[in-house]
């Protein structure tokens, strides 16, 4: 439909996915922890989301586990800031 | 200076965290009668459905709240003594305090039928409600769901994901009648049937039956009965104010605050769905039972508590939520019926979506992605979006921060208009 077409970037996902960092947005956060919960490398992406911290991580491999299962929108990816510290 | 906070809800967090953002050293209690602490009540809807386990609810580690420096105090306080400025507990301690936040929070309205306190008759408002559903819902029997609004939706998802059969039972003739429009309830039921719930309009249950203090079956007020082994209800909340009815505060639906979060006691304040805010804007108090609120109350009342003065804003109010699978964000004013299936609000609500905001209404799109906004003279009021939620993020920034669309006014009320083009391409040109 009319909506999708303007935002279907398919092809230019993956480019996205392999430089962006997991954004949250706290306000509409419910800290319910499906996040945290099926993150594979065990990062508390809820504890980022409460304090409305970008996912500055070494072991974030970025693959979008949390962003697709927040129930309620609160995660994005957004491009990375390449000066971000990253926490080892 | 000695701070007292009675509830462990999001709201009592929120409230600790900012007193010691300004106060390090303040004594700083907190009472809480729910043996399972703090813990994430909207998350409690994807415990029912198994999508997490309830270790997962729990935000916080033993850890972090050490560094919060408080003392927890398990228990119900059952008195406020105002003169003498104590906390009096049911173990009959008692608490003194120089600042007291009341953050007691809202519970289900119970079900008033014969029958009703029957082992097999639920309500989801706690941790322990979830895993009593738990320990009984069975694959293969069958439950009857009454009430409106998310927690009846959630109800109904749990039990089907837990391989029950489900009848839904609604007073009125659609769902969520109160904040959906007509089109926007078709499509939540339609996909209901679709997952296999057997849905009942115009019904009520008058009578639950039992043998043995089991769930039987439910009697109609039509004059059927439906089998049944259990039977879940959500219709509607009430702030706990027993609390502050006692003490003498001032209370209407909820407890009576202003901007600040104080009640007509200035020690006092109270925040989170039992708190019933001042909202300048409008010049009403307006109750929300949302978790993003009640942080943001908490917070407030916390800084005013250690001396630092804050107003609380109220934003329009939102909710990401997914009915029937469909996530939906409803944003700002959207509604305006009545609905019979809940009485005041539910969980998960605002007062001030119901309010029907003096607006033309734009509409567009199909049975899984579906949008409509609410056009003021000047801004966008509100908005429904079902299914797709590309635009969700940019409409609450556009509701919220009140941007001018005039200039898309027309294009958005054009007949046959693609509302939602029309919004990604405003929303593209301000963040150029
Ligand atoms: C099933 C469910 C689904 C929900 N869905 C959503 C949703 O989709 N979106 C959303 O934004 N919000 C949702 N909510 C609402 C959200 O969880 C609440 O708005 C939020 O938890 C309110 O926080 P609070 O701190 O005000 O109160 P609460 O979290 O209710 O905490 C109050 C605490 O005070 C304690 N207490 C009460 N009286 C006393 C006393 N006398 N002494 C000691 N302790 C006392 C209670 O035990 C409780 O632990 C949902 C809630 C539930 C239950
Ligand atoms: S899944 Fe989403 S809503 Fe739940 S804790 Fe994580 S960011 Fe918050
Ligand atoms: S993107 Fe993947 S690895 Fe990174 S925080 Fe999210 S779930 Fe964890």
């Amino acid at each position: 439909m009319a909506i999708l077409g303007l935002f279907q970037h398919d092809v230019k996902k993956h480019a996205v996915l392999a430089s962006g960092l997991v954004a949250p947005d706290p306000a509409r956060c419910v800290q319910c922890g499906i996040c945290t919960y099926n993150c594979p490398v065990g990062i508390d992406v809820r504890a980022h989301a409460w304090r409305g911290e970008p996912v500055i991580h070494n072991h974030c491999l970025t693959c979008g586990e949390c962003v697709m299962r927040c129930p309620r929108g609160s995660l994005r990816f957004e491009k990375t800031d390449l000066f971000a510290k990253r926490k080892p | 200076m000695k701070y007292a906070i009675v509830g462990s809800g999001v709201s009592g967090i929120a409230t600790i965290e900012a007193i010691r953002s300004v106060d390090r050293s303040g004594e700083v209690v907190m009472i809480g009668d729910d043996p399972h602490g703090f813990y994430s009540r909207p998350g409690l809807a994807y415990y029912l459905t198994g999508e997490l386990h309830d270790k997962a609810l729990y935000p916080r580690t033993s850890d972090e709240y050490r560094q919060m420096n408080f003392r927890y105090v398990k228990g119900r306080v059952k008195g406020v003594l105002r003169e003498a400025r104590v906390l009096e507990l049911e173990n009959q301690t008692s608490i003194a305090y120089d600042r007291l936040l009341i953050a007691t929070g809202a519970q289900a309205l119970p079900l008033e039928a014969p029958g009703a306190n029957l082992e097999g008759v639920f309500k989801l408002d706690h941790m322990e409600d979830a895993k009593r559903i738990l320990k009984h819902a069975r694959r293969g029997k069958m439950a009857v769901v009454v009430g409106g609004g998310i927690t009846a939706l959630e109800l109904v998802e749990g039990l089907l994901a837990r391989g029950m059969n489900v009848h839904y039972l609604l007073r009125g003739d659609r769902y969520w009648s109160g904040v959906l429009d007509e089109h926007e309830s078709k499509i939540v039921e339609a996909r209901l049937q679709v997952e296999g719930v057997t849905l009942h309009h115009h019904a009520e249950v008058i009578e639950v039956m039992g043998k043995k203090n089991r769930v039987i079956g439910a009697r109609l007020l039509d004059g059927r009965t439906l089998t049944c082994d259990m039977v879940a209800y959500a219709i509607g909340i009430r702030p706990r104010l027993e609390l502050a009815i006692q003490a003498g505060l001032a209370v209407d639906r909820g407890i009576l605050v202003n901007e600040f979060m104080q009640t007509n006691d200035p020690h006092i304040f109270a925040a989170g769905d039992v708190a019933q805010v001042y909202d300048p804007a409008v010049g009403r108090s307006i109750l929300d039972s949302l978790w993003g609120p009640a942080r943001q109350q908490g917070y407030a009342a916390g800084l005013n508590m250690a001396g630092k003065t804050t107003a609380y804003i109220k934003a329009p109010p939102f909710n990401v939520t997914r009915l029937a699978g469909l996530t939906t964000t409803i944003i700002g004013a959207v509604g305006g019926g009545h609905d019979k299936d809940l009485i005041g609000i539910a969980r998960g609500d605002s007062e001030t979506w119901r309010s029907l905001p003096d607006a033309l209404v734009a509409q567009s799109g199909f049975d899984v992605n579906h949008l409509r906004l609410m056009v003021g003279e000047q801004r966008l009021l509100g908005a429904v979006v079902m299914g797709d939620q590309t635009l969700s993020y940019p409409l609450q920034k556009i509701v919220s921060e009140r941007i001018d669309i005039s200039s898309i006014r027309e294009k958005l009320l054009a007949a046959d208009a693609r509302i939602g083009d029309v919004v990604v391409e405003f929303w593209a040109g301000l963040r150029n």
